[in-house]
């Protein structure tokens, strides 16, 4: 937790010095109230004291008030700038942080953890450093200060706060000991209540088929129970809270008066009677004091735990060092653009045994279509990941356009490539803001342009539909568009990008046979001399490929064309002949 | 996701105690406003009505242990004027000891009795969140499809656990709080009066205008309450949204685009925390102000009348303490209008959720089916999830028993509509769906679903054993049947290769390959073993030589099964025994793959359109 704090800058460490000497003001201020208050106790008791004497202590004391009150708001004030500022900072830090990781980075946090990191956990640090500014500083100052200030004025009485704050102490920890495990509890079962539920959702279909709403309502029961009996459970100790404090407040104002009464009566001079008099009665507003320091000082370390957990997974995520570090070049000398080699390239996960890939050798010519086919986790997605530098090759060389990936800056290696994944990816905006996404290098894409990209991606008809056409809105995650649609505009945005090389990974898997093979024609024409890699399932999709390459548990286990390949290797023929019918493969 | 936003700034520490939701407290002093909330709010009180009794002596003893803790400082004020009276002579021990211990009791009842109210509520709010769970729950699988169209999922998930938590800390917090405070206050304000009322007025007085000016403050907070929550939304949204689609942005570079539209929305968001931040720190220095603003008032004022001797000192130590008991709950008072507000938004969202309408009663069906044999037809059926946009224009066709019917067509063509109306997951507009003869909306829905197994795209599974996911909810199964199922799909070998074999847990970190999950789904359907068979696009998010597998699988499962395959990898269906080609809704060509092809239609084109080279 303390670690986060090295990201204040000066000027709010400066902040802090200035609040926490407004603090002890506040504290003094708010400490010299009841020595007011003493004042006005004497002043009422003696005879014969002027009113205008007690107006004036009271205008003093009101002063004091007054000052406290500000003292307060100039804390609150930097608190507030502190905190914000603090959580701005970490939240811009942590952003661009993520926005450097490769995916291998991503992948060891998940994306959805990331995401919590991102918003949650600095939302907690932000406000566990702004309440712990006002009430951590605050409290032990006020603790000790109002513990010096009746020390001296009567053993007896200060016994009696040490054990109102004992007991205070006993009630918190008691419930800290038993009910605050079950709150972390209860954070697991709502998220298996919440599981059972989502599964009866997204299978409603099948609970429906399978008559299974009886087995799915015990599933669900089972769940609720246990929720309920640990927040019964918790909730029932945490109701001691209240009524708990209320009776340590008001027990030790009595037990104060009483000792007091026996107190007074022990001694016989007047004078006497009268300091022990008013000292009780200021006595009691000190103890009330220190009892709501101490209790402020234990919620703070109730926080305390979760918001340092976030703190650490805030620094986690920006003392992760990201892998792909930049090359310097821009751009390459070879006149002939698109080429793309693979020499000896192999690749694993940072911590894994097994090799992902094995040896991979191929070139692709300017202008070429290298497909790549075998089953799911043969590598196909790995392999062509090496080449916009999602993943750096463990072993061996990736080249573009002669020059060694890692040679280039990423910007201008990214320039070259049109990248469509196999998982549409769409942002909120407009159809004409997504397909122009991204910066080439280049000039602002025209709206030409956007038209074009959208004609050849096949996308023109349903844009045209819609009201607002390349204007139309899509929501986040194009949750308003098909799988369909979106896959489309994904590939238009490849297309408006106008790179060198393509890279379609399984990216026609939502197009019917028939859009596919239009699509696919099309892009032909228009964009000859663009070199592209793709993945496919379909055979139908990669047969004219110039060169295919069967991948099976990351090795390449035929290279060649498609007619080659059915004579040579056995793999492709088993997927060919899922897919085509004997005619079919013999006119092959 | 949740529809509310989760990630909130929280201004109380209160709130703490609550990991799971983050600290909710902005969501309630934002508070949504329920649309009705006088009908909210009865709606709510309707459903409690069977904890009422409970409810009422909780309230009661809430009420009476704060007037105990009022009636102590009157007593602590009597006992303060026997201590007084004494400083020029002796103290009359004796009563001053009686007077405290009564208090002793006094405040040891308070306590007894304000637990006692606490567990109530704390076991009262439980009992009924329980309910309107379980009921939730239950209606979800009352409600006709229909509705999840419309509805999403995440929504539905809010009102099982934020909307019922919600209703759930009112009642178990607020409520008691509620009560407690009001009586603080009135008695408070009575024993004020009752005691001395120019002190009262001016004591009250005091705190009015302290009040007015918290107001003001809490209304210009509001603003920027929202505002951040708005704000948090958005950055939260964007964030997703890059994220989600890294690979993409780096492929793009678009991170410098990413990061600048960070930047304007955090700065943004920095504006308006900070704001509300210090805004909500502002209550508790102010608070403490009227308190004392109060106090001097009182003492002042309390001062003045003792050196006339008008009151005795008591008077001012027991006004010491009325007003704090007085400003108090009205801090209090203004919290829980705004939780009671979000309380209302929530209850009007379950009790709307829960009074959808649900699918017709059907326990007075008379016909069943237990055997079926396989005979179905669809005579002239007609269908829209919109009535006015239909889907199914008048679709006809008929199954012989053991038959393979294929139906295949362009997306959007309505096939998996057929399969959902077969299933009576969705009642015909028109036209009936008969088997053997029988008109299925003449059966239960129960009876309808037994008669078909069904395989859809999206292998559904859940947490639980792989034994657990193939039994499903099929009773008296043994676990050789389930290793029979499995061999026969061909997965047992993979099963027995996993550390825990039949025994292990499927969740997020099992490695199942999506073929392997679809295994296993066809393998829960031949445990089903119904007399018909759905197969709904089932290989189609598998790589093709699992395809085969599979195929295989489902050859198994279609032997003298009457069966519907939809697909459109058309190579899965060429062995069909009647290939239906849907467009727009009706059927436009029929019959077998070699028929099909020969007729050179929409079937011929679609299937050749796999194999044709790029020009």
């Amino acid at each position: 937790m303390l670690r986060i704090l090295k990201y204040l800058r000066k000027q709010e460490w400066l902040m802090i010095c200035c609040s926490l000497l407004f603090i002890v003001g506040q504290v003094w201020l708010e400490l010299k109230i009841p020595d007011y208050m003493s004042e006005i106790t004497t002043l009422v008791q003696t005879e014969g004291s002027a009113l205008s004497d007690i107006i004036a202590e009271g205008v003093s004391m009101l002063l004091c008030a007054l000052g406290s009150l500000i003292s307060a708001f100039v804390v609150g004030f930097f608190a507030a700038k502190i905190a914000a500022g603090l959580a701005q900072r970490l939240r811009s830090n942590v952003f661009n942080k993520v926005l450097s990781f490769s995916m291998e980075e991503i992948g060891g946090f998940s994306t959805a953890s990331l995401i919590t990191r991102s918003t949650n956990d600095i939302t907690q640090v932000q406000m566990v450093i702004a309440i712990g500014m006002q009430a951590l500083l605050r409290a032990p100052i006020m603790a000790v200060w109002a513990v010096c200030k009746i020390a001296g004025k009567g053993w007896e009485w200060t016994a009696a706060t040490g054990c109102a704050v004992v007991i205070l102490m006993l009630m918190l920890t008691v419930i800290i000991l038993f009910a605050m495990p079950k709150f972390r509890i209860i954070q697991r079962l709502t998220d298996n209540l919440n599981r059972v539920t989502r599964e009866n959702l997204t299978g409603i279909r099948v609970v429906r088929a399978y008559n299974a709403e009886e087995y799915q309502e015990k599933k669900f029961a089972k769940a609720n129970d246990e929720l309920t009996n640990t927040h019964l459970f918790a909730n029932r100790i945490m109701a001691i809270m209240q009524p708990g404090m209320t009776f340590i407040m008001s027990g030790l104002t009595l037990a104060i008066y009483w000792i007091g009464a026996i107190l007074i009566n022990n001694v016989s001079a007047l004078a006497d009677k009268m300091t022990l008099f008013s000292n009780m009665v200021v006595f009691s507003s000190y103890a009330v004091q220190v009892i709501m320091s101490f209790m402020m000082l234990t919620i703070i370390f109730l926080i305390m735990p979760r918001a340092s957990v976030s703190a650490k997974r805030i620094l986690e995520v920006l003392d992760t060092p990201a892998k792909i570090i930049d090359g310097d070049k821009t751009d390459s000398e070879l006149y002939e653009r698109g080429e793309i080699e693979f020499r000896h390239v192999s690749f694993k996960y940072p911590d894994a045994a097994e090799y992902v890939l094995q040896d991979i050798n191929f070139t692709a010519h300017h202008g070429e279509t290298i497909a790549f086919i075998g089953s799911t986790g043969s590598g196909k997605s790995t392999l062509i990941n090496l080449v916009p530098r999602f993943y750096d090759a463990t072993e061996g060389e990736v080249l573009i356009d002669g020059i060694n990936v890692k040679e280039y800056t990423q910007k201008a290696l990214r320039n070259k490539i049109g990248y469509v994944p196999q998982k549409s990816v769409m942002f909120s905006g407009t159809i004409a803001s997504n397909v122009a996404y991204g910066d080439n290098g280049r000039a602002e894409t025209d709206a030409d342009d956007i038209i074009k990209a959208v004609e050849i991606a096949q996308a023109t008809e349903f844009v045209n539909k819609k009201e607002e056409k390349y204007d139309a809105p899509v929501a986040q995650g194009g949750s308003n568009l098909s799988g369909g649609q979106k896959q489309r505009l994904s590939i238009a945005r490849a297309i408006c990008r106008q790179p060198e090389i393509y890279i379609f990974d399984d990216s026609f898997s939502a197009l019917d046979y028939k859009t596919d093979r239009i699509l696919r024609s099309e892009l032909k024409k228009e964009t000859a001399g663009v070199t592209t890699l793709i993945v496919a399932q379909r055979i139908g999709t990669i047969k004219d490929a110039d060169q295919i390459l069967v991948i099976d548990k990351g090795r390449v286990v035929g290279h060649g064309k498609h007619h080659e390949l059915l004579k040579t290797c056995d793999v492709y023929r088993e997927i060919a002949e899922s897919q085509l019918s004997k005619e079919e493969l013999e006119y092959a | 996701m949740p529809k509310n936003n989760d990630y909130t700034i929280g201004s109380q520490a209160a709130n703490n105690n609550r990991p799971s939701h983050g600290p909710g407290g902005m969501r309630q002093s934002t508070g949504e406003k329920a649309n009705d909330f006088g009908k909210a709010i009865r709606q709510l009180a309707a459903y409690c009505k069977r904890y009422l009794p409970a409810i009422i002596v909780a309230l009661v003893l809430a009420i009476t242990g704060t007037i105990f803790n009022l009636i102590g400082p009157d007593k602590l004020s009597d006992m303060t004027d026997l201590i007084t009276e004494g400083l020029t002579g002796n103290i009359d021990l004796d009563a001053v000891i009686s007077i405290a211990a009564f208090l002793a009791i006094l405040y040891g009842l308070g306590l007894l009795f304000n637990y006692i109210q606490g567990f109530i509520m704390a076991t009262v709010s439980q009992k009924i969140t329980r309910r309107l769970r379980s009921d939730i729950s239950t209606k979800i699988n009352l409600l006709p499809l229909k509705y999840f169209d419309s509805n999403s999922y995440g929504d539905i998930l809010s009102r099982v656990t934020n909307d019922v938590d919600t209703i759930g800390m009112t009642l178990n917090q607020s409520l008691g709080t509620l009560i407690s405070s009001v009586t603080m206050f009135i008695g408070a304000l009575f024993m004020m009066f009752y005691t001395n009322w120019i002190m009262a007025l001016a004591g009250v007085g005091a705190t009015i205008i302290g009040f007015i000016l918290m107001t003001f403050i809490i209304s210009r907070s509001q603003k920027y309450f929202l505002q951040q929550q708005n704000e948090l939304g958005a950055i939260n949204g964007h964030i997703e949204e890059i994220y989600a689609g890294h690979d993409v942005v780096k492929a793009y570079n678009g991170e410098n685009a990413a990061s600048k539209t960070f930047e304007v929305i955090n700065n943004r968001l920095y504006t308006c925390a900070w704001k509300s931040q210090f805004m909500s720190g502002l209550m508790m220095p102010i608070m403490n102000f009227i308190g004392n603003l109060g106090y001097v008032v009182v003492c002042v004022i309390g001062a003045a009348m003792a050196i006339n001797g008008t009151i005795s000192f008591g008077v001012i130590v027991a006004f010491m303490i009325y007003i704090r008991l007085f400003t108090q709950p009205l801090s209090q008072l203004a919290q829980a209008a705004t939780t009671l507000q979000s309380t209302a938004a929530a209850s009007e969202r379950v009790f709307e959720f829960l009074s959808e309408e649900e699918l017709a009663d059907e326990s007075d069906k008379q016909e069943h089916l237990d055997n079926a044999k396989g005979y179905v037809e669809f005579d002239h059926i007609r269908f829209g999830y919109n009535p006015d946009k239909p889907i199914i224009k008048d679709f006809s066709a008929v199954a012989q028993p053991g038959q393979k019917i294929a139906i295949v067509g362009p997306t959007g063509a309505g096939k998996t509509t057929i399969v959902n109306l077969l299933m009576r997951f969705y009642e015909l507009d028109s036209g009936e769906i008969r088997i053997d003869g029988v008109p299925t909306s003449k059966l239960t829905r129960e009876n309808v679903h037994d008669l078909f197994c069904m395989v859809l795209q999206d292998t559904w599974l859940f947490e639980g054993t792989i034994k657990e996911n193939v039994i499903y909810c099929k009773e008296g199964i043994t676990d050789e049947q389930v290793e029979e199922a499995c061999k026969a799909v061909g997965i047992h070998h993979f099963i027995q290769t996993l550390p825990d074999g039949y025994n292990t847990i499927l969740n997020d970190h099992a490695n199942l390959s999506a073929g392997q999950k679809q295994l296993l789904t066809i393998a829960r359907a031949m445990i089903e073993n119904a007399p018909m068979l759905i197969l709904d696009e089932a290989t189609s998010s598998v790589d093709t030589r699992t395809e085969i597998q599979i195929q295989q699988a489902m050859d198994k499962l279609t032997q003298g099964r009457t069966s519907f395959i939809i697909a459109h990898r058309l190579s899965t269906i060429k062995n069909a025994d009647l290939i239906l080609v849907m467009k727009d809704g009706d059927i436009i060509e029929s019959g077998t793959h070699e028929n099909l092809l020969s007729q050179g239609g929409f079937y011929a084109d679609l299937y050749n359109s796999q194999f044709e080279q790029v020009s």
